[in-house]
């Protein structure tokens, strides 16, 4: 599988990101570069083995359903750009 | 042509624990905006979620009661999107392997009973709420973490109205096993249709539009009815349906296109890096089927079985798990099961719904019903009596025998008494008389009503109607 410029448009898009013709090649290469090394992979035989979610040998991390306080609504509020009467205020956004 | 509606539902509902499904903020409604929140729930960077147990409890009780086969292995997935109410930008849900998955509801139609397939049961946080105003959007946090359950069925429904009797049906078997308080107005249970229509016989499906928005049962009802007739008109006037999503306008009655397909997202869902496999075992999830209560379709069978109700009676009464405990319990107390019924299904729920209210808003308690109807089984009281009894004791929770005491509507079953008001009446009442002996029976019932007017309904009905019988054959 190897990825072009419209590939790297559409991931940019995804991620809201923008990036000048000359980053976006440089990504092409990159992008490249990289599922080159991960299909390196596709070389073991994994016929009959189980995916794997976590490399970690762990199951049922929980919590009790306790109810314990939150934070203050100032600190709460202390990284928004813009509030109004404790809420966030963002920009208008309609679904 | 002959057109066919295929409908399908995803329901989320918003589960009974006291903290959110990754943190302990409370879950609790209606409280000032950002209040409950840390830094888990608003998505800071570093936090670590911690899934709730009671949340994987709740979800496996609402998999067996909508008799799901429960996936023993499975993880959380990350879902990746844009908007404002999302402070993470991606949800954590369930994807690929959803916690239950398999079941199905049945449904009471016309036709019989039609059992509706559920696809899956995954669970998953809710998002905060966005308000609109003017330029801007004000985002309340409070929700986002709350957790939810998403409820996802087969295409399997054929009309508005099935799908209504299924969400109803689902509603209460939530409320049954108490997985939800399924409070539409505050959102804690809510709807989207999956609907497309098809040549009747025809066993491929059309293009589908995706309905939201839908905030009643009624309302579901009603955009599905709305929406089902706009695609076959289009499909008749050679237009092509389009993928697309709608909103249902209440005020318009109509459903309004909110974004096509072809923007559609995509979510890019991975497994949740911050979260670790869920496992269960046989012992936790039996565990949980032990907890489980009667439902409503086994207390329904059993209330025909066991008190012989009618399958109709048995049905709206199992509807509400307090309106089945009311039933229950004054049959405890030892009233005529079917007498009970029958004032349940006449003016209790009459009286509910005029005022809107639920059995658990009511003052009287089963125990004064039960002595209400005793009283009209020992002839103290007619049943017209009883009625208006009945309304004050709705009224101001008093023991119906004191009403009957302090009002004096003990009623009068003194032969006598009865034959005297019954003369006067005919006496009043002259052309009434010679109706009746020109043949029109039609009198008899008039004399009555104003014989029990007279006794201000005290008198003994089945005596009034035997004695005014007697005294115009004499006349």
């Amino acid at each position: 599988m190897a990825v072009d410029k419209s590939q790297v448009d559409y991931v940019a898009k995804l991620a809201r990101l923008e990036f000048s013709e000359e980053e976006k090649e440089k990504f092409v290469g990159d992008f490249n570069k990289i599922l080159q090394f991960v299909e390196k992979l596709n070389e073991i035989d994994t016929e009959n083995v189980e995916i794997s979610i976590s490399s970690y040998p762990m199951f049922n991390a929980l919590r009790e359903d306790e109810v314990k306080p939150s934070l203050s609504l100032d600190e709460v509020l202390l990284n928004a750009p813009d509030k109004e009467n404790g809420y966030f205020r963002v920009p208008k956004v309609v679904d | 042509m002959d057109f066919e509606a295929v409908i399908g539902l995803e329901i989320h509902a918003e589960l009974s624990t006291k903290s959110k499904i990754f943190c302990s903020c409370t879950t609790e409604f209606g409280k000032d905006a950002n209040t409950h929140c840390c830094p888990v729930c608003l998505g800071l960077p570093g936090a670590l979620p911690v899934l709730n147990k009671s949340v994987v409890d709740y979800a496996i009780k609402a998999g067996l009661a909508l008799n799901c086969s429960i996936n023993k292995e499975t993880y959380m997935a990350r879902k990746n999107y844009f908007y404002p109410d999302a402070p993470k930008n991606y949800q954590i849900t369930q994807h690929e392997t959803p916690l239950c998955s398999e079941g199905y509801i049945e449904i009471e139609t016309e036709e019989g009973v039609k059992r509706i397939g559920i696809q899956r049961i995954h669970i998953e946080e809710d998002a905060g709420k966005a308000l609109h105003e003017g330029e801007s959007s004000l985002i309340d946090f409070n929700r986002s973490g709350v957790p939810l359950i998403e409820i996802v069925t087969k295409p399997d429904m054929r009309s508005p109205k099935e799908a209504r009797m299924f969400f109803e049906k689902l509603r209460s078997i939530l409320l049954y096993t108490e997985v939800s308080d399924c409070k539409m107005q505050e959102g804690s249970l809510r709807c989207d249709a999956n609907v497309s229509v098809r040549p009747k016989g025809s066993t491929e499906f059309g293009v589908k539009t995706e309905i939201k928005n839908m905030n009643s049962f009624k309302a579901l009802e009603k955009a599905l009815e709305y929406e089902i007739e706009r695609q076959i008109n289009a499909i008749k006037n050679g237009e092509r349906i389009v993928q697309e999503t709608r909103r249902w306008d209440e005020a318009k009655g109509q459903t309004i296109v909110m974004r096509s397909k072809e923007e559609a997202h995509d979510y890019r869902y991975f497994p949740e890096p911050d979260m670790v496999y869920l496992k269960l075992n046989d012992e936790w999830i039996e565990g949980i089927r032990k907890t489980m209560p009667e439902l409503p379709d086994e207390k329904k069978k059993r209330y025909i079985e066991e008190f012989g109700l009618p399958e109709y009676d048995a049905n709206i009464i199992t509807t509400s798990k307090e309106l089945a405990a009311f039933f229950e319990e004054a049959v405890n107390i030892g009233g005529n099961p079917k007498t009970i019924s029958n004032w349940i299904m006449g003016e209790v729920l009459r009286i509910l719904n005029d005022r809107e209210m639920e059995i658990k808003d009511v003052k009287f308690t089963s125990k004064d019903l039960v002595k209400l109807i005793s009283l009209v089984e020992k002839g103290t009281i007619s049943n017209t009596i009883a009625k208006k009894v009945f309304v004050e004791m709705f009224e101001t929770g008093k023991d119906p025998e004191k009403i009957v005491e302090e009002k004096g509507l003990v009623q009068i079953t003194d032969e006598g008494a009865i034959r005297d008001i019954v003369n006067k009446v005919l006496d009043e009442n002259p052309q009434s008389v010679a109706d009746f002996k020109n043949g029109k029976t039609k009198a008899v019932g008039f004399i009555v009503g104003q014989v029990m007017k007279a006794s201000k309904g005290k008198a003994n009905p089945q005596m009034v109607n035997k004695l005014v019988e007697e005294e115009l054959l004499k006349r």
